[in-house]
């Protein structure tokens, strides 16, 4: 009898939820599409690229197979006569269903010079064998007597490789398949990533030491004086990202008036050189990135309290006692919240380091856009921007373990 | 106890203004006596807060003097005031643990942190709350936090302890209790304690004296029992306690009384304030000084009256009445057995003792 009652009390609960809870569903339901659509998809997309090893297993299935056992051997030479074999067939074939400038394309990132290779050995394949497959293919070409050559057909005959990402870390593989540093001269990946970090750090660090004290101020002031001030703050939202950054370079160029107030200042007899450096890179980021540093720290502090001031400070704690033991602690997840927007939108910073910024202050994101652009080298693309997304996911978990998850608060 | 000379805090002429043309507080005199319980009372905007936050050092007055035992305070910053100050919603520290809320005052003067710990834990079982030392001030119930706080004023053994407003937030049991419980605790610790407070009920219940603030001035400043039963003017009769006053003119007066003709008649009264003959009086009667005149009873005044209006509360009716030219009179009389026969449209016959009358003036402004 009871359990009969408690079930309908809560079926009929769970009708009266249901209208509520569509409802909300309703009102949230485009948003979430939008997310799922424009941000998970891409985001999944790009790490599935980073990962993704390309068409050679569908366009030469056979020889694929064939490379897996000799890939496993711990001594290579170069691959036995039916792998030949297997190749030249399944190299026709390609030829004739016109998929082998694709296999082209993806073998030249293994090997600069891939293409000519294997479009001539195409061009010039017979329909039977001279002797062996082996000594036919080394006839049209000797490199296909070479290990390397065979090598970089097996790393890209997996359908799953870790090639771009090594060589988002400045690695790769060897002719064996063993993983080794990128000869010095060729390594830019890793110097990039490094080169983000530390401006993006610089930036933050900056951006906080501006706008702690400024929040402080506007939260502390009245409401009206406060507004009047934050427009100011958010002025520079309402102007497009490219004329601010343009107006930077006019401001801080040799002839610029930073300059020319300095010296008629008398503080430097010589211009400094502001742009297309990292001081300048620095600046403009700063400058561009302070609201978000602003706002957080500041809808944090408009939640404190001025009474705890006055509770610290009536019960014996000079000002900057209670500031430092009450004052500053609770406004600590604004810090966290304003940091980690800072220094996330820092690092996918492109536009003002490009204008900006001289052949040394280039960011990794402008590393990505040239790849992806210019090279055509998705992989690469996709696996440098998974090592940015790694790094900016562990950071935000060593924060936050740092400062404590409870206090994150974004706005 | 009133003395200024040894007083332990005193308002000498303090005057403050924030727009520089209204005065918040205006020639303000008081002066409060070593381990007295005062309560400052008065509707909001009177001036009671901003005294109490001159007080604490968060304001200063733009003109006249405060001292705290005998010397001037107002070059002296608030944190080395040495007064504990509990605010209205009680402002712990939501960051840090009951104990180190306590304990911050001890903390912040260099006081070594096992001594502090102790003297902390002290105070929490001061007010009963040693079990729930390791708890945030948000997992606490707000009679708890009250007590926190309470505690963490007194952990430092300052010698005047302010209260704005404390028991505002509670509900109204709690907030009995609570007030028992302050007085309590000042009546052992001797700390000299002042109360700011809109609610007449804490303010009467719990004082030693009470100073009735309205339009930054001191309306009056007595014990309890004076205020309730000796008003000195009419805003103190209206404010404390339930009041019914009627419009009068001053006939005549004697030593110690006199008499105020009203509509149909004159009451014998208790004169109070310096109007005299002719004058316009507010004569104050207090709805449970109101009696229903049986036969063979004599009062000094007797009114006619008719019911207009019987609402019942329980433990006592009151009556709304016509008499005396106004309309709604109000009579306290207990739910006795014999006192059912009270109906709408009723007429009776009220009497009430001339001491029980208080010819006050009529205020100036109306």
């Amino acid at each position: 009898m009871v359990a009969d009652e408690t079930r309908n009390l809560r079926a009929s609960l769970r009708r009266a939820e249901r209208r509520r809870t569509l409802r909300g569903l309703g009102l949230t339901l485009p948003l979430i599409l939008f997310t799922l659509v424009f941000f998970i998809v891409p985001i999944a997309g790009m790490l599935v690229k980073s990962v993704q090893n390309g068409p050679m297993p569908d366009i030469l299935p056979q020889t694929s197979a064939l490379l897996q056992p000799w890939r496993a051997s711990a001594e290579r030479g170069v691959p036995d006569e039916a792998v030949f074999a297997a190749f030249a067939g399944e190299l026709r074939t390609a030829s004739q269903e016109r998929t082998l400038p694709e296999l082209a394309t993806r073998l030249n990132f293994e090997n600069a010079g891939y293409r000519s290779l294997l479009m001539a050995t195409a061009r010039r394949l017979p329909e039977a064998p001279t002797g062996t497959w082996r000594e036919t293919l080394t006839g049209i070409n000797p490199q296909w007597g070479e290990v390397a050559i065979w090598a970089a057909l097996g790393r890209a005959s997996t359908r799953v490789t870790d090639n771009y990402l090594l060589a988002a870390l400045d690695h790769r593989r060897d002719d064996n398949d063993r993983i080794q540093a990128t000869d010095p001269s060729r390594a830019v990946y890793v110097a990039s990533l490094l080169r983000t970090l530390e401006i993006s750090g610089i930036v933050t660090l900056l951006c906080l030491l501006l706008a702690y004290p400024l929040a402080y101020r506007l939260a502390t002031l009245p409401e009206s004086t406060a507004n009047l001030l934050m427009i100011l703050v958010l002025l520079p939202f309402w102007t497009s990202l490219l004329v601010r950054t343009a107006s930077w370079l006019v401001i801080l160029q040799r002839e610029g008036p930073l300059n020319d107030a300095l010296r008629w200042l008398g503080l430097i007899s010589q211009p400094l050189e502001l742009v297309f450096n990292r001081p300048g890179v620095i600046i403009a980021m700063t400058h561009v990135l302070l609201p978000f540093m602003v706002l957080p720290i500041y809808s944090v502090m408009k939640g404190i309290p001025p009474n705890y001031m006055r509770a610290a400070t009536s019960l014996g704690a000079p000002f900057f006692t209670a500031f430092r033991r009450v004052y500053f602690p609770l406004s600590l997840p604004g810090v966290t919240a304003g940091c980690l927007l800072v220094f996330i939108l820092a690092i996918g910073y492109y536009i003002t380091p490009l204008l900006i910024g001289g052949a040394n202050d280039q960011m990794v994101s402008s590393l990505i856009s040239f790849l992806a652009l210019q090279t055509l080298n998705w992989g690469l693309a996709a696996a440098l921007g998974t090592v940015l997304l790694v790094i900016t996911v562990a950071l935000y978990f060593v924060y936050s373990r740092v400062v404590g998850t409870d206090g994150v608060k974004l706005g | 106890m009133t003395a200024t000379n040894d007083a332990f805090v005193t308002f000498e002429k303090v005057r403050k203004t924030y727009d520089g043309r209204a005065l918040v507080v205006s020639d303000l005199d008081l002066a409060i006596a070593k381990g007295e319980f005062l309560t400052m009372l008065g509707p909001s905007g009177s001036g009671k807060t901003t005294c109490l936050m001159m007080l604490a050092g968060f304001e200063h007055p733009t003109s006249g003097r405060i001292t705290l035992g005998g010397r001037p305070i107002d070059g002296v910053p608030p944190h080395r005031r040495d007064i504990g100050v509990v605010f209205q919603n009680y402002a712990l520290f939501p960051h840090m643990t009951v104990l180190e809320n306590v304990a911050f005052p001890l903390s912040v003067r260099q006081v070594s942190s096992a001594e502090a710990g102790e003297r902390a834990r002290a105070a929490l079982g001061m007010v009963h709350l040693q079990h729930l030392a390791e708890r945030r001030p948000g997992q606490l119930s707000g009679g708890q936090q009250q007590r926190v706080a309470l505690a963490r004023a007194l952990v430092f053994e300052p010698k005047l302890v302010l209260m704005d407003e404390p028991l505002g937030a509670l509900d109204k049991q709690l907030r009995e209790h609570m007030q028992y419980e302050i007085k309590h605790l000042h009546e052992r610790l001797g700390v000299t304690i002042v109360y700011v407070t809109h609610d007449q009920g804490e303010a009467l219940t719990m004082s030693d004296r009470v100073a009735v603030f309205n339009e930054g001035k001191i309306q009056q400043l007595s014990t309890p029992r004076e205020l309730y039963e000796r008003p000195q003017n009419a805003f103190v009769a209206s404010f404390i306690g339930e009041n019914n006053a009627v419009r009068g003119t001053l006939k005549s007066v004697g030593a110690g009384a006199c008499e105020v003709e009203i509509p149909g008649g004159m009451l014998r009264c208790v004169p109070i304030g310096a109007g005299g003959v002719g004058s316009g009086k507010l004569v104050s009667i207090r709805p449970e000084r109101v009696h229903i005149v049986e036969d063979g009873a004599s009062f000094g005044n007797v009114m006619p009256a008719r019911i207009e209006e019987v609402i019942y509360h329980g433990d006592h009716l009151r009556l709304r009445l016509s008499t005396m030219g106004m309309g709604d009179f109000i009579a306290k009389v207990p739910n006795a057995r014999g006192n059912q026969r009270f109906v709408e449209g009723g007429e009776l016959r009220i009497g009430c003792d001339p001491a029980d009358c208080l010819a006050l003036d009529v205020p100036t402004n109306g």
